[in-house]
């Protein structure tokens, strides 16, 4: 098993944001689905210790999050979050920048392809790219690092149709050729069809369904 | 002009045209700030009249024990001040007190030390009251803009969390600015002391009847006494403060 959480329960300003969740994510392709509120990206933050539960547990490799270093522990399993936020500088500022922290050698332009971006990218200055090529950063500057999981929020929601088919490719992409296992979360059924090989499944804080895709989604 | 000036209460009481000026100036633009220009008025005459008391009581107990007292009361409201520009930043007011204890300590240590001060309450009064002053500034624009920065930029603080960077690394950039922004005042007001303005002591000097050079050399002494005591207040603060913003998993706390 990739992730369990077990009675995962979490209030942020008096609101139950996720309540008594238990899931298990198997290594591979998970989307986690379901509509704005419903806890997706709070239960994402956990995977990596962003957030905390208020009560439950959360394992990785069966193993309490809480035992992990959590600097070790998100260099191995990366979050890109829904909304580009780079540092300020060029593009290879901010891959050298996360390869430095996960103590990796910096292979710029492959980073740069597997995220759908040619190496021309590399010195321009991200204040002048576009959404869309700074959520390709977030992704290369993610791959920089190497991890072994790559969390998504809704990576593809600040593009528009021919950017996210190509996102969504580098995507399946990594899957197959670094056989990296994804958490994706979507608002979109579609999307989950697309880039998922299970799903679970949120709905105002508590989880409706989960297991193979078109179980879990239908 | 020689020797020290004496100075009627009917003189200071004259002086109070140009607060008629500053509140007149404030109700024709309807800028309404009448009510804080009197309260800044009446709240600067009882505090100096009463400090005036008190430093002349310090003066004549010549003892080193009320000095520090009356410097410890410096360093608290001086915080309790500063916090108040500091609304946005979690618990400051324990690095706002630390800031102006280590300021304070290390500038008077220091001018005290190298023999520039004998350590009497003539000397460490006056400068520990400008040095602590000049620190609770540099520590309250400093925290301000560190409070102000930390909301604005959370989503690139978790981003760069999010790769593995402890809270130090995420937040230098930010941590960074703040420290600039405290100091740079007092940076730029130093550039352009004797050009454009006169600092405070040396007018004092001036017209106290003391010679221009002697006026000239104190001002400089403390210019750089202030400069680093502003530095040191600017870093300390900044340097603690931003912590509060985490938890010890190098999360970013959710604001109050």
């Amino acid at each position: 098993m990739l992730f369990g959480l077990r009675d995962v329960s979490y209030s942020r300003g008096g609101r139950r944001v996720l309540q008594s969740v238990s899931a298990n994510i198997a290594p591979g392709a998970t989307a986690v689905v379901g509509p704005s509120g419903s806890g997706k990206s709070t239960l994402l933050r956990m995977l990596n210790r962003l957030a905390d539960p208020d009560e439950g547990e959360v394992s990785y490799r069966e193993r309490s999050l809480s035992d992990y270093d959590p600097l070790a522990l998100r260099r191995e399993v990366a979050l890109v979050p829904q909304l580009p936020a780079l540092l300020d500088g060029s593009v290879v500022d901010n891959l050298r920048y996360a390869a430095r922290l996960a103590g990796k050698e910096l292979d710029a332009k492959h980073c740069l392809g597997l995220a759908g971006l040619s190496d021309e990218f590399a010195e321009r200055d991200v204040s002048r790219l576009s959404v869309g090529e700074q959520q390709r950063t977030m992704l290369a500057r993610a791959l920089a690092q190497r991890p072994r999981v790559l969390l998504l929020d809704e990576p593809t929601s600040a593009l528009d149709q021919l950017a996210r088919d190509e996102v969504e490719a580098t995507l399946l992409r990594l899957r197959r050729e670094l056989e990296i296992s994804l958490v994706v979360v979507t608002h979109d059924p579609e999307q989950a069809r697309r880039l998922g090989e299970r799903a679970l499944r949120l709905e105002a804080g508590r989880v409706v369904a989960s297991g193979p895709l078109e179980e879990a989604l239908a | 002009m020689s020797g020290s000036i004496d100075v009627s209460l009917g003189q200071v009481a004259a002086a109070l045209a140009l607060v008629a000026l500053a509140a007149g100036i404030s109700r024709w633009q309807r800028a309404d700030l009448e009510g804080d220009i009197a309260v800044a008025t009446v709240r600067s005459f009882v505090q100096l009249t009463a400090i005036g008391y008190a430093i002349e009581a310090i003066f004549e107990a010549d003892t080193i024990w009320l000095v520090l007292a009356l410097l410890a009361v410096m360093v608290l409201f001086g915080a309790l001040t500063a916090r108040r520009r500091a609304s946005r930043v979690p618990g400051a007011l324990g690095p706002l007190l630390i800031a102006l204890v280590v300021a304070g300590a290390t500038t008077l240590g220091l001018v005290v030390a190298l023999d520039i001060f004998e350590p009497t309450p003539r000397y460490l009064v006056p400068v520990g009251g400008m040095v602590i002053g000049n620190a609770m500034t540099a520590a309250a624009v400093g925290l301000n803009r560190l409070g102000d920065e930390m909301a604005d930029s959370r989503a690139r603080i978790e981003a760069t969390l999010a790769l593995g960077a402890t809270a130090r690394e995420a937040a230098a950039p930010i941590v960074r600015r703040a420290l600039r922004s405290g100091t740079i005042a007092l940076i730029d007001s130093t550039k352009t002391t004797g050009l454009i303005f006169f600092p405070g002591t040396m007018v004092g000097m001036l017209l106290a009847g003391a010679d221009p050079t002697d006026a000239v050399r104190l001002q400089l002494i403390l210019l750089y006494a202030l400069l680093g005591s502003v530095a040191i207040a600017a870093l300390v603060a900044t340097s603690l403060a931003y912590r509060n913003f985490f938890t010890p998993a190098q999360q970013l706390r959710e604001p109050t």
